[in-house]
């Protein structure tokens, strides 16, 4: 009964197009996956959708802004040595959130491996940089706001869109991340006290926790380049 | 099907060392200041080419079946429209605030082309 996949009719699955007329004419089940991870798809859909809204209206508004928009090189650089190093913090941010990505993609493969073990220290692993992301992207905050003085509706360096934009992409961003990071430890912990292995051995949640994951990731590409490089 | 995705390691490394390896390209052309078209040019690409591995081999989406590629990937195509609409809006926006709301010690083109074509 919980089984909706191949077998409803005995027939091998078919390929291509012809494989997608079938899936969605069946009169069941028009993807071929668990239900948590075709709803997790979905549900990614949907949040591609509210972070476009998002660079799109950043990109409204610094298109129409008269004053000049502020040199985001300069903005976020930070001194090193006395050196000001442009965009120091942002990318060590970009690489840990990409290293975090590694770790996850592992933990996916040792579960459907059944190591409950490696899943869960890969999984906290990954955790742990998600955390120390959001510490970051916390210090770059409290650098804007108190030593820039950028404020939502305003800043000193140029274009006042500036700083609504910032606040609204980063933080959304930021929430998505800390949201994960309870989540990957809601289900590493999961896979530690063998919550999983009672239920039928199954670890294809640790998928779909890697793929809401993943998915903070691929955002922060499209936030790097757009807000930060552009 | 039942055993889900299951791939060997050494695909998620070779990924995981190139979207480093991209990363560092993409933060060179900011560290290099590279300027106009060269700028935005590879920062798509590199930003493409990341995304697209991301999503084709660490969230498995070369492994899924069509239906479920095609139900996740189309819909964002129709992005495109909306980007364009709105950049057109944001130009529209920029040129009247050019014509009404700017200090008189800047004179837009426009208001120039008129007088010329008062003054023959």
């Amino acid at each position: 009964m919980s089984d909706t996949s191949v077998a409803q009719t005995g027939e091998p699955l078919k390929e291509g197009l012809a494989g997608v007329v079938a899936d969605y004419s069946a009169d069941k089940t028009a993807f071929q996956v668990p239900w948590g991870k075709a709803m997790m798809w979905i549900f990614l859909l949907s949040d591609t959708f509210i972070f476009s809204c998002f660079l799109i209206a950043y990109m409204t508004v610094r298109m129409s802004a008269q004053d000049p928009w502020p040199l985001t090189s300069e903005v976020f650089s930070l001194s090193m040595g006395g050196q000001p190093i442009p965009l120091l913090l942002i990318a060590i941010m970009t690489f840990i959130l990409i290293t975090s990505s590694g770790t996850m993609a592992m933990a996916v493969n040792y579960g459907y491996r059944k190591d409950k073990k490696k899943t869960f220290y890969l999984m906290l692993a990954t955790a742990i940089l998600g955390a120390s992301f959001v510490g970051m992207q916390v210090f770059e905050w409290t650098k804007l706001i108190v030593d820039e003085g950028v404020r939502p509706w305003g800043n000193p360096m140029g274009a006042a869109q500036f700083g609504s934009a910032f606040f609204m992409i980063t933080g959304f961003h930021g929430l998505h991340v800390s949201a994960g990071v309870i989540y990957l430890l809601v289900v590493a912990f999961r896979v530690k006290n063998g919550f999983y292995e009672r239920r039928g051995n199954d670890y294809g949640i640790v998928e779909v926790a890697g793929l809401y994951w993943h998915f903070v990731d691929l955002v922060w590409v499209f936030i790097f380049a757009f807000f930060y490089l552009w | 099907m039942s055993e889900g995705q299951q791939h060997p390691l050494s695909i998620y490394y070779s990924i995981w060392i190139l979207l480093f390896v991209v990363s560092g390209f993409s933060y060179a052309v900011d560290y290099y200041q590279l300027q106009g078209t060269l700028r935005w040019t590879l920062i798509l690409i590199f930003m493409f080419i990341k995304a697209g591995f991301i999503t084709a081999i660490f969230m498995h989406m070369t492994w899924e079946r069509m239906a479920l590629q095609l139900a996740i990937l189309v819909p964002p195509i129709f992005l495109m429209i909306f980007i364009g609409i709105m950049a057109i809006e944001g130009d529209y926006t920029f040129l009247t605030r050019i014509e009404f709301f700017t200090e008189s010690d800047f004179v837009p083109f426009i208001i120039i082309l008129g007088q010329h074509i008062n003054f023959f």
